[in-house]
């Protein structure tokens, strides 16, 4: 199998997409020709699609998506980049209460099948406003499905799934991920929705993981296998729809479980996902349930500060270690 | 007069100044249109009318949940604006918006059958008053966050040019919607990128209780079409033949490819912003002028004085609309609520 990058997956699916359904069309800030992305993900399109398709905006979060949601409904595949996941809030209406309730609310007439992508999280030190991780407001919010890859496999496959879905589709991607890379294989596929990945099998610990902690967890799965304790990494790869099922028969079978996410711990996707072991596998645990997730602050500047509120391998090792 | 051809005046104003100076010119138009097309006009206007006087009564009757905003005396904006786009093209509208649909050509029983909030309704009940939609005639739906309509026009447009239709986008939306910022997105986007956009700007004088002297200190929301380097048109937005003309050459221009225009309609709504709205903060003798310009009545006066019409045919087109707007209202009462548990379909395509 070849290897790719993150960020190379994610401009293939694009390329695929764009290349088999004439109405998927890109638009974004500095998405076109003259950058390619802030983080060159779509590098190279404009050339292949030209301007109209891969389409250079005013900076206008609202109107960007807005635009989005008013083309999906007349019949386009709008996927719309914003720069930043923290400026996602400056075009908060549009997502939350226009694409995500619009068939809704007119009784199922609209489809809105529209894709906003943008990366999250913390680790290059731009501070408050380029580095939150906001993926539990979109999981929030009936309507959306939101997707949250981990590596240029699932980037690849779920992107394609996304636009090439009926929803509007929240799609979280992290900035430490882009230059990673991993084995892609060279026919077509897509990933569903609503399928989670064990990213390792193990007996002692389940994990769950998202984004760019899937590989922290990995990273600590096995400075722990030294230790003799065997974890098992789950990353659910969409979280709206989430793969309950694969989750809770993971805790079922090992006891144990530990959340690892990057966003705030307070009313996170670790909170989602802690409540519903304590829904449905209670009498299956042996321990408490631990989240490993940023503390509840604004994304500091100075690195050992950064450093500090991210969670790390150290983290995630002393968590096992109290519940196994 | 021709045949059956109609010739009437109108007046509209258009910015002649520049940023530091805006000026506008008032100038005169003459209008020809058959007899048929003007009393489809009035048909439209009176269908609006009387669908939201019988929308009143059923609010005092408790038949009506939640709220509701009366379109009653902005009737000539809405069927002016509409009765110049096709089928195909595509409108979004507002909290306000029953006239939107109306003009549009919803059918008056599936709007009042949503008002009532019953499974007939155009949205099975799931959105109200505030949230009609009907795709079928290009009817994108009403959204009640103010100003969110003009980005999502702004895509249908986009939308229009990219798949290559001629069709356009007309945009409802007040003057308290220019202050948000996803106007002034808008306009300057579909500016920039030159689509087929019509922003319709129904300015009736008061955002909410908040009159418009109060919270801007330009006359005319027109004027700030000249920021974005499109047309913005003032039309008295109670004579529908005026509302008609402009809205024809800004559908016109949209169509051929040159761009958006601004439309600016002055009018008044009849009742307060909402049902428990009695309007207090609006003088009497505001509310009085507005009303002696009631659109119906002055355009029901223009079609008798140039004989366009005659009085026995607009008192049958009334008692047509009238016996209409009744069948839609026994339909809506005769409807049957949708089942609870229908609430859980459609979050999801």
């Amino acid at each position: 199998m070849r290897k790719i990058t993150y960020r190379e997956a994610l401009r293939e699916a694009l390329r695929e997409e764009m290349r088999r359904d004439a109405n998927v069309f890109l638009l974004g800030e500095d998405i076109g020709r003259y950058w390619g992305g802030a983080f060159k993900v779509t590098d190279g399109l404009a050339e292949e699609f030209g301007d109209e398709r891969v389409r250079d905006t005013p900076i206008s979060e609202s109107a960007i998506v807005g635009t989005a949601v008013g083309a999906a409904i007349t019949g386009m595949r709008p996927v719309a980049e914003i720069m930043f996941g923290d400026l996602t809030a400056l075009a908060m209406d549009q997502i939350a209460n226009q694409a995500a309730k619009i068939r809704y609310m007119f009784g199922g007439q609209a489809t809105c099948p529209l894709v906003v992508r943008t990366p999250f999280g913390a680790g290059v030190n731009i501070a408050s406003h380029h580095s939150q991780s906001l993926e539990a407001w979109f999981m929030h919010v009936p309507g959306l499905q939101v997707a949250v890859p981990s590596t240029p496999y699932d980037a690849k496959g779920l992107l394609k799934t996304a636009i090439r879905g009926d929803n509007p589709v929240f799609f979280c991607e992290h900035k430490l991920l882009y230059p990673i890379e991993g084995e892609i294989p060279e026919n077509e596929y897509v990933v569903p929705f609503g399928m989670a990945d064990v990213k390792r099998q193990g007996s002692d610990v389940t994990v769950v993981a998202t984004l760019y902690m899937v590989h922290k967890a990995l990273n600590a799965a096995g400075m722990l296998e030294s230790e003799g304790i065997s974890v098992e990494v789950i990353d659910p790869r969409t979280l709206t729809p989430l793969d309950r099922k694969s989750i809770v028969s993971s805790v079922k079978k090992t006891g144990r479980l530990v959340i690892v996410t990057e966003d705030c711990k307070t009313a996170g996707v670790s909170a989602e996902i802690a409540a519903l072991a304590a829904e449905e596998a209670l009498d299956y645990l042996d321990a408490p349930i631990k989240r490993v997730a940023a503390a509840d602050t604004p994304i500091p500047f100075s690195p050992p500060l950064e450093q500090f509120v991210i969670p790390n391998e150290k983290a995630i090792i002393k968590a096992v270690k109290e519940v196994v | 007069m021709h045949g059956n051809q109609s010739q009437i005046n109108i007046e509209a104003s258009k910015l002649i100044g520049n940023e530091s100076k805006p000026q506008r010119m008032r100038r005169q138009l003459t209008l020809r249109l058959t007899n048929e097309k003007l009393s489809e006009l009035y048909r439209r206007m009176l269908e609006i009318r009387l669908f939201e006087e019988k929308v009143f009564e059923l609010y005092g009757q408790n038949l009506v949940p939640g709220t509701i905003h009366l379109y009653a005396g902005e009737e000539a904006v809405a069927v002016g604006v509409c009765s110049n786009l096709r089928k195909d093209d595509y409108i979004t509208s507002t909290h306000r918006g029953h006239g939107h649909c109306i003009a549009k050509g919803a059918e008056l029983k599936r709007i009042m059958a949503e008002i009532l909030g019953k499974k007939t309704g155009y949205c099975k009940g799931k959105g109200g008053s505030m949230h009609i939609a009907d795709f079928n005639v290009g009817m994108l739906g009403a959204t009640a966050v103010v100003g969110a309509g003009l980005p999502i026009a702004v895509g249908a447009g986009l939308s229009a040019k990219l798949r290559k239709t001629d069709n356009v986008v007309a945009c409802f939306f007040g003057e308290g919607a220019s202050n948000q910022g996803t106007f002034h997105e808008s306009l300057n986007m579909a500016s920039a990128w030159t689509l087929p956009v019509i922003f319709v700007c129904e300015n009736n004088l008061y955002a909410m209780g908040t009159c418009q002297s109060r919270i801007m200190s330009i006359r005319n929301v027109a004027d700030r079409a000249m920021a974005y380097g499109i047309p913005g048109m003032v039309v008295d937005g109670n004579d529908v033949l005026a509302v008609y003309e402009i809205a024809r050459t800004a559908v016109e221009r949209a169509r051929s490819g040159s761009g958006p225009t601004l439309v600016e309609c002055k009018t008044y709504r009849h009742k307060g912003h909402s049902r428990v709205d009695p309007g207090k903060y609006r003088p009497k003798e505001e509310v009085e002028e507005w009303l002696a310009k009631d659109p119906i009545k002055r355009y029901e006066a223009k079609l008798l004085e140039t004989h366009a019409l005659t009085e026995a045919e607009a008192r049958q087109i009334e008692n047509e609309v009238a016996a209409e707007v009744e069948e839609a209202v026994k339909f809506a009462i005769k409807s049957q609520f949708p089942a609870p548990e229908e609430a859980l379909d459609d979050v999801y395509a």
